[in-house]
């Protein structure tokens, strides 16, 4: 702010004044910089915003917020010429870079110079290093209103546009896909001026004469210029490459892999009847028996119902010595145990809390969903961010944006239809149902591990074999609201969820069991600190958990996230991982390891220059 | 062959088949016959199989399957040569396909409709066979909401039939605008792009049309807005193209602005983009060819252009095509006929067999090709030039300064092609607006050679661009006058004169005028004897205002400095002075009067040639009559023939003055020192002190 310094009390008055506007144009910029450049991400590599009041020369003058430039030395020869560069460098993953500077008065002479400069060796010597006018000294680029040449590293221009002066907005477009610059004159493209631009560089202008002020506009008001057009027709281009992009060789080796990642994606989710439908119209081998993936599609189902005490007991009757292998992970699992007690959703709870025996007259009509892990509408996490850490995290939240199986997208033409419709219909219905699980706590958790959840419910409806075969007709919701109670009837449930959440839902006993639970919780904490050492990781998870019960409310608390069903995701995939894990399956399906691996790659991309990146997200190819 | 003809033959046969059930199976087993076989479709048609499907077509008795099979093997056979459409044409295959469209079923109007199409988008299709029975465009226009494909063939048959300003009437008053103005925003692309080629062939050169565009309204968006969605950059490239040309041609029927942003900041830019070498050379001739259109009565727009995306020097570019690539793809080309001579040269007498006269005859119809687009590039190039530097010195000095521009225009200038030489001539004379470029690079480059041979024998349309060009180069301060002179211009320009054509009359005159200035006594004479008194006075009645103030002019020129008006007028006085009178007496407007008194006023200027007005007492009151007349140029050029005529210091001056007072000279001179003009009391008082010395 040194452009502000000198004015004492009286600037400081503007500047109060100014502030209301001050923010809706600081808001416009942070808009306009978010459309232009989506690719960036400003925590590695910050945009421009205004000029740099350290990385100027004495001669310059800042003002406006550092937007305004004006020349305050004698201007008598060209060894007087000075510039100032703004705040960062391009980066890389804008693409297309723009940037305008309005003339505000050409001053004596109108020596102004536009550009472009790389960061300089030493600020002292700038006039004679760095450069004269923008384009005069090495990775210097620039384009000058009195004589309308380009400068490129050197003091001879080239003819390159018309002259400008005074009330002319000059706009300085890099291309960081071909690495060529374009300036444009009021609004009018000038044509090539550069090519072969290196990396990082910042926008800059030289002024030479008393009186040259001029004005930037790094997106803080709209352009004169079309810049959007522009990049659109380049965005075009970039995705016509990717379409294009030749794949292999053989006949149908192209289609057959994607089959697989389809495939794969399926089963590691346990789809299980998408998957079989799927396997079977595209003439494959499913790599996990039908059993297997049903049982975990019900553990995951237990899971993101909030019903963890069943998980982990089916979880030990399915997967033996699973979890005694895993303390860490039996421990994250009771501690979500304990989490969803407090909810009042944990089955130990529910039993106690009065109100299981009525569900089991709520079935809704068949078909019924059937539970699929993770579909949260309330997903906001951002797509590519979890993909190292819950491997299909990332994968599942995504999926909440459509009712129908994502997993269907990547599938090549043709294949797609071969799903069965009556799954898909299912998942869009699953949304507007409010959600009535199916079984009781007390006989879930009796069922034979191989045995469908509804069977026993359902003997009158299904044979045994008819619901294997149907078992399109599973439900498939249950997520979508269990921020609720699970169970049942509906209307109740909105009902008691809308007036008032009570801690365990409502029962003294089932809070009682709870706080017997939460000791067990410290004792097994401590017990598996002498065992295994210190782990942060699950220390503060414990203290996390236990924080609930600080709060009269502990949904509106600041540790109330953790009873947000979302929650659960996390828990859900690595139990899923694990088991995947002990019958040699891949921990991430491969599906979800080619989008990360895109998505990592376009990330290395920006970091390296490549300006293309910018219009490739991944997330264009996935929606 | 025979074989093939037979089983040709097998397919007609069937057509007849008593049984209408194996008939259609006949028709269907056709279809899937000459489906991309263009002999099998030649030999069906010889074999008369159109007239048996038109018949089936047509019987109200034939099953509607039948009927649209019988229009989709008709379509089928269209896809084939232009012979092929020709024979269908001849057989009245547009008659029964658009009696057909009054069916009610859509699949068999969209397969009429699907033939129809292919038919009237081929060149030999004569247009106003669509227009011949008045019912049949506003039945198309009802057709349109049916389905896409309807929507899609009927525009494509508009726009393909829409050739001259009649059509364009016709399909407006139907309705054209607001039935298509809708499709514009179709699902469909190819819907929307033929809805687009619409209204860019309704809108050229049509007012009517084009300020009823501006007014309509797509799904709540100004039309104007919608093309300019469509000139967006990541449309496709055909799209933006015809969207700037609706534009264009909406902006050149004054019904946009030339200011408007829609026109300065897009339409432009992107027919400017449309130039540049990434795009495909018809889209490159398409978008200059429109650029130039755009901005041709506009210097703003041409100094924007001029300084967009580097256009003078992507231009040059239209010059080097064929480039090196292509050349090497000629190879290419070539290499097959050289391998195949070569194989041939063991065998003397069988090299000018078949296959090898077959290569030949392709390699010279890619070569053609090529050609064809050398030619195209190089005239929309110097259509562009042209029109960028019609009006700004500071451009025109830019293009000749870019490389071998000059060199280019004078070799444009004796090339083959008609519409290359036109356009390198256009480009000529737009850059001969420039004193400084006469002076220097016209001089340096000898352009007036060529522009010389070219106007031998050239068609008028050359010509008059030619003329207007020598027009030019013809003024006093152009370097090339003299050796245009030497080189027997006169003659060519006097034959000009005798045109039909305004345009080249008014040109030769004005080349006559130009050359006649401060020329020699030689080149007067030769002037007056080539062009001859009787065509001289011919022009003189010339119906062509233009050419009759040219004439006065080259008079004027040519009756200047004593010696040679006294020459001209003792030769040829009494033509002049008849000539003169007659101008005088009948109605002209007050700048042929006062291009006429001055010519007088240089008569009196004359030592023996004052003697003819002297004597004239008419004349002498006419010049009286002009003295007094209400507008001030007719009485300044009456007293400054006054004046010369009462000079002193000539002989005989006294006899004329005393001559003149009597007549009451004086006293109008007097009256006139006290005019509110300053130039013409001046004048009179000058004329006075004639008088008092």
């Amino acid at each position: 702010m040194s452009g502000q310094s000198s004015g004492g009390g009286f600037l400081m008055s503007v500047v109060v004044h100014g502030d209301s506007a001050l923010n809706e144009q600081e808001k416009e910029l942070n808009q306009r910089l978010r459309r232009l450049y989506p690719a960036v991400n400003e925590n590695e590599t910050p945009l421009p915003r205004s000029w740099s009041p350290k990385d100027k020369f004495s001669y310059i003058g800042l003002s406006q917020n550092n937007l305004r430039v004006h020349y305050k030395g004698h201007g008598k020869t060209p060894k007087d010429a000075a510039s100032v560069r703004a705040t960062h460098p391009i980066p890389a993953a804008c693409g297309v870079y723009y940037f305008e500077v309005k003339i505000i008065s050409k001053g004596r002479d109108g020596y102004m110079g536009i550009g472009l400069s790389a960061q300089g060796v030493n600020m002292n010597r700038l006039p004679d290093i760095t450069f004269a006018k923008a384009g005069w000294d090495k990775h210097s680029y620039g384009y000058h209103g009195d004589d309308g040449h380009s400068f490129c590293s050197s003091g001879t221009g080239q003819p390159y546009g018309p002259t400008f002066t005074t009330g002319d907005v000059i706009g300085c477009c890099v291309n960081l896909i071909n690495n060529t610059c374009f300036y444009t004159k009021n609004g009018h493209s000038l044509g090539i001026a550069f090519t072969d631009l290196p990396p990082n560089l910042y926008p800059t202008v030289g002024l030479q004469t008393p009186g040259e002020v001029v004005d930037a506009n790094f997106g803080q008001h709209p352009f004169v210029f079309d810049i959007e057009d522009y990049m659109r027709e380049w965005r075009t281009k970039i995705q016509a490459q990717i379409d294009r992009f030749p794949i292999g060789e053989r006949e149908g080796e192209w289609q057959s892999m994607i089959q697989k990642m389809v495939a794969s994606y399926l089963v590691h989710h346990s789809y299980c009847a998408t998957a079989e439908a799927f396997a079977k119209s595209t003439d494959q081998a499913v790599h996990e028996e039908l059993a297997s993936i049903k049982n975990r599609q019900k553990i995951q189902k237990l899971v993101l119902s909030g019903r963890m005490g069943e998980a982990i007991e089916t979880t030990q009757q399915l997967y033996p010595n699973l979890l005694e292998r895993n303390p860490d992970l039996l421990f994250m699992l009771k501690v979500r145990q304990f989490i969803e007690m407090v909810n009042g959703t944990d089955s130990e709870v529910r039993c106690l809390g009065g109100r299981s025996p009525k569900s089991q007259d709520s079935y809704p009509g068949s078909p019924r969903p059937f539970s699929s892990p993770s579909h949260k509408a309330s997903s906001s996490q951002p797509y590519l961010t979890g993909f190292d850490s819950n491997c299909c995290n990332g994968v599942t939240s995504n999926k909440s944006h459509s009712s129908s199986p994502h997993s269907h997208k990547p599938c090549p033409p043709g294949s797609g239809s071969t799903l069965p419709a009556s799954d898909i219909s299912l998942n869009g219905s699953r949304s507007q149902q409010p959600i009535t699980r199916g079984s009781s706590t007390a006989v879930m958790s009796k069922l034979p591990a191989s045995q469908s959840n509804d069977v026993d419910m359902e003997v009158d409806h299904f044979t045994n074999g008819v619901t294997e075969s149907s078992s399109n007709g599973f439900l498939n919701g249950t997520s979508k609201h269990t921020t609720e109670p699970d169970d049942c009837d509906a209307d109740m449930e909105v009902e008691s969820a809308q007036s008032k959440r009570q801690l365990c839902g409502g029962s003294q006993a089932a809070i009682e069991r709870m706080i017997h639970f939460g000791r067990e919780l410290q004792s097994m904490s401590e017990h598996l600190r002498r065992e295994c050492g210190k782990n942060s990781a699950n220390k503060k998870m414990l203290k996390d958990a236990f924080s609930l019960l600080a709060y009269s409310d502990p949904w509106n608390s600041p540790v109330g996230y953790q009873l947000d069903a979302i929650q659960r995701e996390p828990v859900c995939s690595t139990l899923n991982s694990a088991i995947l894990e002990t019958h040699n399956l891949p921990k991430q399906p491969p599906l979800a390891q080619a989008v990360g691996q895109a998505a990592q790659c376009l990330a290395m991309m920006a970091r390296t220059g490549s300006g293309s990146c910018a219009f490739a997200s991944v997330d264009d190819y996935l929606h | 062959m025979q074989e093939v003809t037979a089983t040709s033959r097998h397919y007609v046969d069937r057509l007849f088949d008593p049984d209408p059930q194996k008939v259609l199976q006949g028709v269907i087993d056709m279809k899937n016959a000459v489906i991309g076989n263009n002999k099998q479709k030649a030999n069906l048609i010889v074999l008369g199989a159109v007239p048996r499907l038109l018949y089936l077509l047509q019987q109200s008795s034939s099953s509607m399957e039948l009927r649209t099979e019988c229009a989709v093997v008709l379509g089928s056979l269209a896809m084939g040569t232009e012979n092929n459409i020709k024979s269908l044409v001849d057989c009245h295959i547009i008659p029964a396909l658009l009696q057909g469209l009054l069916s009610s079923d859509l699949i068999f109007i969209e397969a009429c409709l699907r033939c129809l199409r292919t038919v009237f988008i081929s060149p030999v299709t004569p247009v106003q066979l669509l227009y011949t029975d008045p019912t049949v465009i506003p039945h198309l226009m009802s057709l349109l909401s049916n389905s896409l494909r309807t929507q899609e063939y009927i525009t494509q048959i508009f726009s393909h039939c829409c050739k001259t300003p009649e059509h364009q009437t016709i399909l407006f008053n139907h309705g054209a605008i607001q039935n298509i103005a809708p499709l514009l925003i179709s699902p469909s692309y190819k819907v929307r792009m033929q809805a687009l080629k619409c209204f860019s062939v309704l809108a050229y050169e049509n007012t009517q049309v084009s300020m009823t565009l501006v007014n309509v309204l797509v799904d709540g968006e100004l039309l104007t807005q919608v093309f300019v969605k469509m000139m967006q950059r990541d449309q496709p490239i055909e799209m933006q193209l015809t969207a700037a040309k609706c534009l264009t041609y909406m902006c050149r029927a004054s019904a946009i602005r030339t200011d408007d942003s829609c026109i300065v900041l897009k339409t432009l830019p992107c027919l400017v983009r449309m130039c540049s070498k990434e795009h495909l050379l018809e889209e490159r001739v398409e978008g200059a060819e429109t650029l130039a259109y755009l901005m041709e009565p506009d210097v703003e727009l041409q100094r924007i252009a001029s300084t967009t995306d580097h256009l003078v020097a992507m231009l040059a570019d239209y010059f080097k095509y064929p480039s090196s690539v292509s050349a090497i793809t000629d190879i290419k080309r070539v290499s097959p006929v050289c391998s195949a001579v070569e194989m041939y040269s063991y065998c003397p007498e069988r090299l000018f067999s078949c296959p090898i006269t077959q290569l030949c005859s392709h390699l010279l119809l890619s070569l053609d090709h090529d050609l064809k687009h050398a030619h195209e590039l190089r005239q929309a190039a110097f259509k562009l030039y042209a029109s960028l530097g019609s009006n700004d010195e500071d451009i025109r000095k830019k293009i000749t300064e870019t490389e071998n521009m000059m060199d280019r225009i004078v070799s444009g200038l004796s090339e083959s092609s008609i519409k290359v030489r036109l356009a390198a001539v256009r480009c000529l004379h737009s850059l001969s607006r420039s004193v400084q470029q006469l002076r220097t690079s016209f001089h340096d480059h000898a352009v007036w050679k060529p522009l010389m041979k070219l106007l031998q024998n050239a068609p008028d349309e050359v010509l008059v661009m030619a003329s207007s060009t020598l027009c030019n180069l013809l003024l006093e301060f152009s370097p090339s006058k003299e050796p245009i002179l030497e080189s027997g211009v006169i003659e060519l320009l006097c034959s000009l004169t005798q045109s039909d054509s305004p345009a080249l009359r008014v040109n030769g005159i004005w080349a006559l005028m130009n050359m006649a200035f401060q020329a020699d006594q030689k080149v007067k004479v030769e002037i007056v004897r080539c062009l001859g008194t009787e065509q001289l006075f011919r022009l003189l009645s010339d119906p062509d205002t233009n050419v009759l103030m040219k004439t006065l002019g080259l008079l004027r020129n040519l009756l200047s400095t004593r010696p040679h008006i006294d020459q001209i007028m003792s030769s040829h006085g009494k033509q002049i002075m008849q000539a003169v009178t007659l101008i005088l007496e009948a109605e002209h407007s007050i700048e042929v009067k006062e291009q006429t008194l001055c010519i007088l006023a240089n008569i009196a200027d004359g030592n023996t040639a004052k003697d003819l007005i002297m004597t004239n007492d008419d004349m002498l009151q006419k010049i009286k009559y002009y003295m007094g007349h209400s507008n001030v140029k007719l009485q300044l050029a009456a007293t400054f023939c006054v004046s010369n005529l009462i000079w002193n210091e000539e002989d005989g001056s006294q006899e004329r003055q005393d001559k003149l007072r009597e007549m009451g000279f004086v006293d109008i001179l007097h009256k006139l020192t006290q005019s509110s003009d300053p130039n013409l009391s001046d004048r009179a008082k000058t004329a006075l002190q004639q008088y008092l010395a």
